[in-house]
């Protein structure tokens, strides 16, 4: 099978990639367009570390054909970081020390800009469903789940995230 | 001295204890701007995948490569008779030896998952395919896989020495003689015995284990790695590779997640080699799957404690056999017995100890490093021992532990004097933020006060 061109837009771009049959998003965006802020952890959707937003919604791109993007909005954490400083959810996570290793920081901070688009006063409860499908080892959840809270504060108060 | 000085100290102000410092690392985690060692990618790079044995103890007759030369992108093959110095131990750097495991297999295997043959290929579909490939003509030999049975005349032998145990100076185990256990238990209203096991535990990191080599113009290699001990694995690197350690420049400090999984030097002299002989930079990463079945677990322990007490709660005597399955090789578990036996009598003052701590060789994953290694698996025993004492004996556990807890100006078992302990103002502490009132007597002891000589 040939390899086609997909055009898609990612993080606000409008870019064209040669994709052979199967590749995922995970692999076209990490080794074709270097955005490796997009993470490996194992590659059958059991980690969350590859999460981008897909037309705003978290998908797991080590699981989606690079083909089924045509023409729709992927966005990875390169694209959320701002050209000076940082989306209140990156300076959420960096204040409240949610980060340890780094490793499921991509994944888990998309999966927040997402819940905080569609709910913005979310519960605790709430917090903890959206991230269920992050896996952090380092178990740092609870930093996580604050950090989220401090985002949903700043954002509610004014700080819009691009 | 007491409780009071440690308040003191929590008095002062200083410029970074009990100060929050922003971490260094963290705007590139936010902003993923930091590189994983999967992140890098090289122009003509070559992956490797491993030849892994599919059963835990065989003979190997033969390995034909013939199919899986076919595969299109295949580079090349490496095996054992491309390792300068195949056989080696990792902490050889603290003179533990003999040296026992090969870098690739050579006529046995010992585990399930033991690395066989290294394939190069120019892609990493290239390589999984080459690998399927691969023909292997094995005589599967019986395995054992529990430390005891490893220990019984007549089981399957794993290591090369012709016996399933590290030798430790000579002796079988690594021993603690500290008193007369015999004469404890004499003294002792009561006799406490009870076994503990434990089960390997994987790490799982987020970013599983693995490295990039490549050449550079001036004859030397950099190898980017996510190991956990950076001059440890280019050491060991250069041993195995007959290289100076010059001759190697290791990039790394970024960790996806370790917790002792990544301080094994497994995927460095294997991937550094294949950079040398192909002059390509070569990538190296374990799938998910190979993370869990090779990458060396927390070890399976035993532990067998006998203990002899008095009918005010005092332990008199403590008698401790524990096994570790070190799995096929040595690794670090070797050094984790050791450790393991100053620890394993407890946080406590006991006048007669007797400690036979084995290090254990079977045909499972060897163990290695994990938070306390060694140490974990005793507190676990110790601490239900304690409980099962306080009930044999009819005292409230808390009560048990306060009398017999070490303080400082204690001596070891294996001889080490007591300092800066604060054992009792621990226990203090955690009983008041979980909410139990302690009775008074308990609330007057310190770490400090020996009772006149009395205790212990």
């Amino acid at each position: 099978m040939a390899a086609k061109v997909v055009s898609f837009t990612l993080n606000g771009r409008e870019t064209e990639v040669m994709v052979k049959p199967l590749t995922t998003l995970q692999v076209i965006l990490r080794e074709q367009l270097g955005h490796t802020a997009t993470k490996t952890g194992c590659r059958q959707g059991g980690c969350g570390s590859c999460t981008v937003l897909l037309n705003g919604e978290p998908v797991l791109s080590c699981l989606l054909p690079a083909e089924d993007v045509a023409g729709q909005q992927v966005t990875t954490l390169e694209g959320l970081t701002p050209i000076d400083g940082l989306h209140p959810v990156q300076s959420a996570f960096f204040d409240h020390y949610a980060v340890q290793c780094g490793y499921c920081s991509p994944g888990m901070i998309l999966t927040t800009k997402a819940l905080l688009d569609r709910n913005s006063t979310p519960s605790r409860e709430e917090v903890v469903e959206a991230i269920s499908g992050n896996v952090c080892r380092c178990t740092g959840y609870t930093a996580i789940i604050e950090a989220v809270e401090a985002a949903a504060q700043a954002l509610k108060g004014g700080q819009n995230g691009r | 001295m007491g409780a009071n000085v440690l308040e003191k100290a929590a008095e002062k102000k200083y410029r970074v204890v009990g100060q929050s410092v922003p971490r260094r690392d963290g705007m590139g985690h936010v902003t993923g701007a930091t590189k994983f060692v999967g992140d890098v990618h090289y122009p003509g790079m070559l992956h490797l995948k491993m030849v892994r044995s599919p059963v835990p103890h065989a003979k190997i007759n033969s390995i034909d490569f013939s199919e899986a030369e076919k595969v299109p992108g295949f580079v090349r093959v490496l095996t054992h008779r491309d390792v300068p110095k195949n056989i080696y131990t990792i902490l050889c750097l603290i003179g533990v030896g003999p040296d026992d495991e090969p870098v690739l297999a050579v006529d046995r295997v010992r585990y399930q998952g033991e690395p066989m043959a290294a394939i190069l290929a120019e892609t990493e579909e290239a390589a999984i395919e080459a690998v399927a490939k691969v023909k292997l003509d094995l005589e599967e030999l019986p395995a054992v896989f529990d430390v005891e049975e490893a220990l019984k005349p007549g089981a399957p032998i794993v290591a090369d020495t012709g016996v399933n145990y590290f030798i430790y100076e000579g002796h079988h185990c690594r021993r603690v003689r500290y008193g007369d256990v015999e004469q404890g238990f004499a003294q002792a209203d009561f006799i406490v015995e009870e076994t503990y096991n434990t089960k390997p535990i994987e790490h799982a990191p987020t970013e599983t284990t693995g490295c990039v080599a490549k050449p550079e113009a001036d004859g030397r290699v950099t190898v980017h790695t996510n190991t956990q001990a950076l001059y440890f694995s280019l050491d060991n690197t250069a041993l195995i590779l007959q290289v100076p350690f010059q001759k190697l420049h290791f990039v790394g400090g970024t960790v996806g997640g370790g917790f002792g999984g990544k301080v094994d030097v497994i995927t460095e002299p294997i991937t550094t080699l294949a950079a040398m002989k192909t002059g390509r930079p070569v990538k190296f990463i374990y799938s998910r799957a190979e993370e869990m079945q090779v990458s060396s677990p927390r070890s399976a322990w035993r532990l067998k404690y006998k203990d002899g007490v008095t009918k005010d709660g005092r332990i008199v005597a403590r008698q401790i056999t524990s096994y570790a399955d070190a799995g096929a090789y040595n690794r670090h578990t070797p050094y984790a017995v050791t450790k393991h036996a100053a620890n394993v009598a407890g946080p406590y003052t006991i006048p007669n100890v007797h400690i036979d701590a084995h290090c254990v060789f079977t045909n499972h994953t060897p163990g290695s490093a994990f938070r306390g290694f060694g140490v974990t698996m005793a507190s676990f025993a110790i601490e239900l021992q304690m409980d099962k004492i306080a009930a044999t004996v009819g005292l409230d556990p808390w009560e048990i532990r306060f009398i017999n807890a070490y303080r400082n100006g204690d001596v070891r078992p294996h001889r080490k004097v007591a300092e800066d302990v604060t054992f009792i103002e621990t226990m203090q502490a955690a009983a008041k933020l979980a909410g139990h009132d302690l009775p008074e007597h308990l609330l007057a002891m310190n770490s400090w006060d020996r009772n006149g000589g009395q205790h212990g």
